[in-house]
């Protein structure tokens, strides 16, 4: 690599010489001589990694994880996940005397007597948000940018999983202090499990291993925390970073950058340094989270009553949008043949999240069965430059956004004083149109975005300068766009329908298959309907020859105005 | 989105407009590369180098101001001693704060400032395997199916599938006793409450009498054995004669109980309830008892609307008219709030008459 500096002494300016060999690498080759690891290490050591702030964001969802496993196995030192009941005596003087779980109690200890235990239980709490947050904010990203086509749609299956079971941790870490109000979550879902039809009574008598709550809930709860789901976490999150370094991180598309290179700093030094300090910088502002933020202050909740409830209960926000499905849920209970089958808890609490994490999954699929794309893609597309997919995922948005919305309905009416009633009948309409609104607006608005790309690239951007020539006649001063971006405008793909084989054959008689082929062409045309597609060269050509006119505003005739050709020739 | 004029070519096709000429033709190659101040001024250079140095140093400070802060604030109850927040988590999360963003953020200045930054650029290649690699692993895989001669011996092939799929079913049955012995759903039908079971408040475990109750009055109920006493101890529940109904409960099942046994009284004006034919007198003066449990999800009911008698549910609001035989009026549960039957004994001491004539809770299947 020529990077060297004029000055900095940090960057060699010349090859290493042979001869004995440096203290690193005489224990490289006592390493390689017992484990050969060379061959791996040559190509990956200096591994390109493109940059962009964008792709921050997963490495912000896999340090909190870090940080989760670090905090984690500092708060199981004093956790003890047992339900049988002692009379409180810690510090915490509102609450002694009162008789409480071992779970509930060792967690007070935790929280009161344990120096530092107070900030690693919300540092912990915070990172868990975190976690699922940046999950969430980065499989948006992945889908806006199209980084989940071919070859990524198995990572971006792993990815999926991620999150679904990252929110099942979520779920069962939050439970473990049995406290009043997650003990009420806990609560909620014996009933979500007993609305299940045939097996629903069952399965709650066998994960509460009596009616509920048991005594063995917590001790299930924590095992499936600390040991069943973290352990496929990591699976998982091992499996989607090789896949990345497998197939190389996606990149901008700009000056230099192909599909088939990729551009950026090696992973040795520059990446390990920014991807290394970029945990430690989680790892602090978790710390600093955890100090000045407190979250969920057991103390003020109380231990687990079962007669007992706050007002404004929530559960923690990523749980927030199936609650509120629950919520806005009319009360369809049906009885029939002496059996009750509770639709509503049923629908909403186990079907639909089921149905939007399949969606969820299944979207590069679908995007790939409609486009018909069989090629790879290593360059990120703009949001825009893929009007249907945006307006997809803005859609599923929504409805994520009304359900969520729906779970704090209780909080909306008090905080702006409205009719939790009319709330409710708004958000059971909205969860309907809004999806539907947001798609067409998004559309559109995409569109939009590309059409003024486009009389960009071929006309230049608008200066706000109105010049008037010596014959009267005003123009406004246009100026191409620096080079990079009328690259990334003109050198983008175009669309390109797949390619279907007629429905019939020469003597008119329909294919087997014919059917969803026919599905197939009418959802990809409606997929690329209205698309703008980039500038052809004679779009350019044609562009190049009408600057050498001019911009008139108005009429007027100017064809010989050199001020104009001096400007567009001459940038 | 009707018209389709502006769409694509078709995929191959022999349109004669050319899409847009490939990024690799247009491109003009990586953009040179830019000299930082750090590069290329040595005095930069040595200022980019002691800062990194100095977020080293602040991290190294904080590392042992942790320590100091560690032993210095003791906790305990001591919640707001600082900005309303405990001086030892605060200060122990700052520092411990500070070590970290020391570390990181003086990595990354060095990354940025010291570090070479030029790009460079890497090849990528198809994520499939070569086509030679393919056909030897095809035929590789083909000979080995070939060998274990699985297609040909449908009789062995099927016979391990078979006990592949029983195998399963020792793995699943052997999680059977993560329930009870007793799974039947009949229990949930049946509470800890007796005919003549006396009502007591859930905190203090007094019993109630119709006079202490104002009209607009709500009070949370249990069935007598169910609040402990100061010492810890369940008491046994007592009839009118005072004689043992049942057994004191152990303690481990008091929260199973609880559950379904909490009930809530409220006393409104005798004329405000609309009396459904079969309960005619399941009100005392007044006083109606229900269920606390919400029977959408099973959250205790709590919020109270004194002037209409709707009683609501603090976990997805599902309303019910307490004057109404526990109806639902709005929300998302299904049913109506079971209610007791409520009695007075001579000294004005309220007992159920009988446990609840339905499930409490949240539905099931078997409810019927």
């Amino acid at each position: 690599m020529s990077t060297t500096s004029k000055v900095a002494s940090t960057n060699g300016a010349t090859a290493v010489a042979g001869g004995k060999p440096s203290r690193i690498g005489a224990g490289a080759q006592w390493a390689d001589e017992r484990l050969g690891l060379a061959g791996l290490a040559k190509k990956n050591l200096r591994k390109v990694f493109p940059d962009h702030w964008s792709f921050m964001l997963g490495e912000i969802a896999l340090w909190s994880f870090v940080v989760l496993l670090l905090t984690g196995v500092f708060l199981t030192f004093w956790f003890n996940p047992s339900m049988v009941e002692v009379e409180y005596q810690g510090s915490y003087a509102p609450l002694r005397g009162s008789y409480v779980s071992e779970a509930f109690n060792s967690s007070m200890h935790i929280s009161f007597e344990v120096r530092g235990g107070l900030l690693v239980r919300q540092m912990h709490h915070w990172a868990a948000h975190l976690f699922i947050a940046s999950m969430m904010i980065h499989m948006m990203r992945v889908f806006f940018t199209g980084a989940h086509r071919k070859p990524r749609e198995l990572n971006w299956v792993i990815g999926s999983l991620l999150l679904l079971i990252g929110t099942l941790e979520g779920f069962t870490g939050y439970s473990l202090p049995d406290d009043l109000l997650s003990g009420t979550g806990v609560r909620a879902a014996d009933g979500f499990i007993k609305s299940i039809p045939v097996v629903g009574t069952y399965g709650s008598f066998l994960l509460f291993g009596d009616e509920f709550p048991g005594t063995a809930i917590i001790p299930r709860l924590y095992i499936i925390h600390v040991l069943l789901i973290p352990g496929v976490l990591l699976a998982l999150v091992a499996a989607h970073m090789l896949l990345l370094v497998y197939h190389k991180h996606t990149q901008w598309p700009g000056p230099g950058r192909t599909e088939g290179n990729v551009v950026g700093f090696p992973m040795l030094p520059v990446y390990a340094a920014k991807a290394g300090g970029f945990f430690f910088i989680v790892f602090g502002v978790t710390a600093v989270m955890g100090a000045l933020m407190t979250i969920n202050p057991i103390w003020m909740y109380g231990p687990y009553d079962p007669s007992k409830v706050t007002a404004g209960s929530q559960p923690d926000w990523y749980m927030g949008w199936p609650d509120g499905l629950l919520r806005i849920m009319p009360g369809w209970e049906f009885e029939f043949w002496g059996v009750t089958f509770p639709f509503n808890v049923f629908l909403p609490i186990i079907v639909v999240p089921g149905v939007m994490w399949t969606i969820l999954l299944l979207l590069p699929f679908i995007e790939n069965w409609i486009t018909g794309d069989k090629r790879e893609h290593h360059l990120l597309q703009r949001p825009r430059d893929a009007p249907t997919r945006t307006a997809l995922m803005v859609s599923l948005m929504t409805f994520y956004a009304m359900a969520w919305i729906a779970g704090g309905n209780d909080i909306i009416a008090i905080r702006f004083d409205l009719s939790i009633n009319q709330i409710t009948y708004f958000l059971r309409a909205a969860i309907f149109i809004g999806p539907l609104i947001a798609f067409m607006i998004t559309r559109r608005w995409c569109i939009s975005l590309q059409r003024h790309a486009k009389e960009q690239a071929l006309h230049g951007y608008e200066t706000g300068i109105i010049e008037r020539s010596p014959d009267g006649a005003y123009s406004e001063r246009h100026q191409p766009l620096p080079a990079a971006k009328q690259l990334v405008i003109t050198g983008r793909e175009g669309d390109r329908l797949p390619e279907l084989e007629p429905g019939t054959d020469a003597n008119g008689v329909r294919k087997p298959g014919s059917r969803t082929d026919g599905l197939r062409g009418r959802l990809s045309k409606l997929w690329f309907a209205d698309n703008v597609q980039p500038p052809t060269q004679a779009e350019i050509d044609e562009a190049h020859h009408h600057h050498d006119g001019a911009h008139e505003l108005g009429a007027g005739s100017s064809a010989d105005d050199d001020d104009h050709v001096t400007l567009t020739k001459g940038h | 989105m009707s018209e389709h004029d502006n769409l694509p070519a078709q995929q191959g096709g022999t349109d004669t407009t050319p899409t847009s000429r490939p990024l690799e033709d247009q491109a003009p190659g990586l953009p040179a590369h830019l000299w930082r101040p750090t590069d290329v001024d040595r005095k930069a250079e040595k200022r980019a180098e002691r800062q990194v140095a100095a977020f080293f140093v602040f991290s190294m400070i904080c590392a042992v101001l942790f320590v100091v802060a560690y032993f210095a604030f003791s906790i305990g109850d001591e919640m707001d001693t600082f900005l309303g927040l405990g001086a030892s988590n605060l200060f122990l999360g700052l520092t411990l704060g500070g070590v970290m963003l020391g570390i990181g953020v003086g990595v990354i200045h060095w990354a940025r400032k010291l570090m070479a930054d030029e790009e460079i650029s890497e090849l990528r290649h198809p994520a499939s395997s070569s086509a030679e690699d393919r056909d030897t692993t095809l035929a590789a895989l083909n000979a080995g199916l070939d060998e274990s001669g699985i297609g040909r011996r449908p009789l062995i092939r099927n016979t391990l599938l078979g006990a592949l799929g029983l195998a399963g079913v020792p793995l699943v049955v052997a999680f059977r006793d993560l329930g009870p012995n007793d799974m039947s759903p009949a229990q949930l039908e049946k509470t800890f409450w007796m005919p003549g079971m006396y009502v007591v408040r859930d905190v203090v475990g007094t019993r109630i009498n119709k006079a202490d109750l104002q009209i607009g009055d709500l009070v949370n109920g249990e069935p007598e054995g169910l609040v402990a006493d100061s010492e810890g101890h369940l008491p046994p529940p007592l009839d009118a004669n005072g004689e043992e109904l049942r057994p004191a409960l152990e303690h481990e099942r008091l929260n199973i109980e609880k559950t379904k046994a909490a009930v809530i009284l409220l006393r409104m004006s005798p004329g405000d309830i609309v009396r459904a034919p079969d309960r005619e007198n399941w009100d005392v003066d007044g006083i109606v008892c229900y269920s606390k449990i919400c029977t959408h999800v099973g959250c205790p009911i709590a919020l109270n609307e004194q002037q209409t008698h709707h009683l609501l549910c603090p976990c997805h609001q599902s309303t019910f008219d307490l004057a109404d035989s526990g109806k639902v009026i709005f929300g998302p549960a299904g049913h109506a709030l079971p209610q007791m039957h409520l009695a007075e004994d001579e000294d004005g001491f309220l007992y159920a008459v009988d446990d609840f004539s339905e499930p409490v809770g949240p539905s099931y299947w078997e409810r019927g």
